[in-house]
């Protein structure tokens, strides 16, 4: 775990545990997926010259095109009932590498291996066609995503019962609203229930439910022991959900491991700063931070430090860190979120100077971020994520996401939603006139 | 999981056939079945209407052929032939164009799943022979109108359109594999379909022609069918225009075609998603 300094306590470190359990069972099992040195060039040509005409009239001119290394020799294994995540900014060559996963293009050089049933799900609703029923479509879908014609057709009613749309079988899919289009699109992914997943930014589409439904079909399938793989942009995701996750940058294999820290050298990727080069000797796998955590907390009114906060009560929050470096105008940034990575809400704090003071941290100081913050929050498991940012008004910005506790809300008053709200809402019968 | 499925299994990336013939068979069945249903179920008169364009066609060309150019008296039961002739050559035209731009079409399923390539000009050149199987039973019912009587060469019909369908397909793989890459194919194809139905005996029965346009019109290698047709069908006694070198020749260069077909589209299969 890449928390090392963080408090944890019974309630959490139970958590901790069953997630260790998890991972000394997937260094046992077998691989499913094998890629080994894959390299991927695309020719994309200086100039079009698409046209039969062009190449009768410049016979001779020969065409010139610019090589782009999608990827260079890539090499990795996941094992069965692996969540893995690929993560990398756009253009970095992920999705090229589930596309040759996927039998959709093929490599220059190297070789995938793959075991058991693979769907690929690159987009929702591929091969959706309008002018049919979504019966009709739900098997050419099934059929596209793997399953045989028998196969698609015994899935059907699940596939509607999931989206929630069997009174809408036989009517035609333009007269379908959007929303119940990706509803019976997810469906089908969902029921597709191949060995292998692969999926590509599925998450971006649909709203917040939508979202929360993809993160619970996700939860399934992995505690069914199902092997997925998930490309995606979203590191909340990636931190709650993968098992592993590889960092690609540029066609290359940056980082193989902890999904944390695969999440945050992907924040430094995209952000800057401390670049790729400060990955000095000795580097490895000690992640190089700009602050370490000392110590996290929650405390009661007394001053005892607590895991679990009582529903209503207010959260006393308690971080020290000390910078690695020199820090120029800190922000601290606090986010809360739910087990499954959705935020909730957060707050910044820079540090409070009084004026003309420079406002730096120099390496080895420490700074505590401490306060009473108002508890809205339901029952419920949430976790705190820090996030420290350098130089807010220039573009050299350093984002370090730092997951520094988990704690437990209890009480009895359930909702909906995450959080309750005063609400001076009464109900009453209008008087008859 | 059972034991079985965890064997590694090397992956070879897209090609003509990939995923096994299972799959492919219900990919080109669903697909075809689609295409059919989106024509014909989306139109009032639905079926009426493939029906429709053959005779319409058929209408204008016995009206020119008998009162403008006066072609019908030479040759007998003029009429039912030509009408078989635009059958069977509407057949080809029809699914070679679909075909040009059908992998273009598919792109969301080329580019997003794992789809045999193979299948998109097959699904086409199906959907067209559905059509195709419904207006040769109503060209029958006009021969039988028009007073032909059945004989057994009309058994051998079905080597005729085994003959027909392989060569369309063959075509139909070759258009559908390089548009992607030259779209001039579209354009070029539109124009030399129309000279191809000039240069078949759709209009004219082989032996109304000679020198070197007949020689050439004897080389297309949809010449043979449409003669065969002729004789085996509507006129037994038919002059075949010359010997057997007419059927072997175009038969060779039809094979030829396939070969072509086959090493054009397994060259450009694994690379079509790119391409698009």
């Amino acid at each position: 775990m890449s928390m090392p300094n963080a408090p944890v306590g019974g309630e959490v470190a139970g958590g901790l545990d069953a997630r260790t359990v998890r991972h000394a069972r997937l260094l046992r099992a077998p691989p499913v997926i094998e890629v080994h040195d894959l390299e991927k060039t695309f020719r994309i040509p200086d100039q079009r010259l698409s046209s039969l005409k062009e190449r009768a009239t410049h016979p001779l001119a020969r065409r010139t095109y610019r090589e782009l290394h999608a990827l260079r020799g890539i090499s990795f294994d996941v094992r069965l009932g692996e969540f893995f995540g690929i993560v990398g900014r756009n253009g970095s060559g992920k999705s090229t590498l589930l596309k040759i996963m996927a039998s959709i293009y093929r490599a220059d050089g190297g070789r995938v291996r793959m075991a058991g049933r693979l769907a690929p799900f690159i987009e929702l609703g591929v091969g959706f066609n309008p002018e049919l029923t979504s019966r009709e479509n739900v098997v050419m879908n099934g059929v596209l995503m793997g399953l045989s014609r028998q196969e698609a057709r015994r899935r059907l009613d699940a596939v509607l019962a999931f989206a929630e749309l069997e009174e809408f079988t036989d009517l035609k899919l333009k007269n379908y609203s959007s929303g119940m289009m990706v509803r019976l699109a997810f469906a089908v992914m969902v029921e597709a229930d191949a060995d292998v997943m692969l999926i590509d930014e599925v998450l971006a589409v649909g709203d917040a439910a939508f979202a929360q439904k993809c993160v619970d079909v996700f939860r399934a399938r992995r505690d069914a022991g199902r092997t997925v793989v998930l490309v995606t942009h979203d590191m909340a995701t990636v931190q709650s959900f993968c098992d592993r996750a590889m960092l690609i940058h540029d066609g290359e294999l940056r980082y193989i491991g902890d999904p944390e820290e695969a999440a945050l050298r992907y924040y430094r990727l995209n952000f800057g700063g401390e670049g790729e080069d400060s990955d000095g000797p000795g580097a490895g796998d000690v992640p190089d931070v700009n602050v370490r955590v000392i110590d996290a907390w929650l405390e009661n009114e007394r001053g005892e430090r607590i895991e679990n906060v009582e529903q209503g009560r207010p959260i006393e929050l308690q971080v020290i860190v000390e910078a690695r470096h020199d820090l120029v105008s800190p922000v601290f940034g606090f986010h809360f979120l739910t087990a499954d990575g959705f935020q909730v809400f957060g707050f910044n704090r820079t540090i409070a100077r009084a004026a003309g003071e420079t406002d730096v941290v120099r390496a080895g100081q420490r700074v505590r971020v401490a306060g009473t913050i108002e508890n809205p929050l339901l029952p419920g498991r949430y976790y705190v994520r820090a996030i420290v940012s350098r130089n807010r008004s220039g573009g050299d910005l350093a984002l370090q996401p730092l997951r520094i506790l988990e704690f437990v809300v209890y009480g009895t008053q359930r909702g909906a939603g995450t959080v309750s709200v005063n609400a001076s809402v009464d109900a009453s019968v209008e008087p008859e006139l | 999981m059972s034991d079985g499925a965890l064997r590694l299994r090397e992956v070879r990336g897209p090609s003509a056939l990939g995923g096994g013939w299972r799959r492919s068979l219900e990919l080109l069945y669903l697909m075809a079945s689609t295409e059919f249903k989106r024509t014909y179920f989306g139109t009032v008169l639905g079926y009426v209407w493939s029906l429709c364009r053959p005779l319409l066609l058929f209408a204008v060309l016995l009206a020119v052929f008998t009162h403008v150019v006066r072609l019908g008296r030479l040759v007998p039961h003029y009429p039912v032939l030509l009408l078989l002739n635009i059958v069977l050559f509407g057949f080809f035209q029809e699914a070679t164009a679909t075909a040009v731009g059908s992998v273009v079409n598919q792109e969301a399923v080329v580019r997003k799943t794992q789809f045999p390539r193979l299948v998109i000009p097959l699904a086409v050149v199906l959907t067209s022979a559905f059509n195709l199987g419904l207006n040769v039973l109503v060209a029958f019912a006009f021969i039988l109108g028009f007073g032909v009587s059945p004989m057994w060469t009309w058994l051998l019909l079905p080597v005729l359109l085994a003959w027909l369908l392989i060569l369309t397909t063959a075509v139909a793989m070759i258009l559908s594999s390089l548009y992607p890459r030259f779209r001039d194919v579209g354009i070029i194809w539109a124009v030399g379909s129309t000279a191809l139905f000039y240069a078949t005996p759709v209009l004219y029965p082989l032996q109304r022609i000679s020198g070197t346009i007949g020689r050439i019109v004897a080389l297309n290698p949809l010449t043979p069918v449409f003669e065969l047709a002729r004789r085996w069908i509507i006129q037994p006694d038919a002059p075949l225009a010359a010997s057997t070198v007419d059927v072997v020749v175009p038969a060779a260069i039809s094979v030829a075609i396939c070969g072509l077909a086959v090493w054009i589209f397994t060259r450009e299969a694994p690379r079509i998603a790119e391409e698009l």
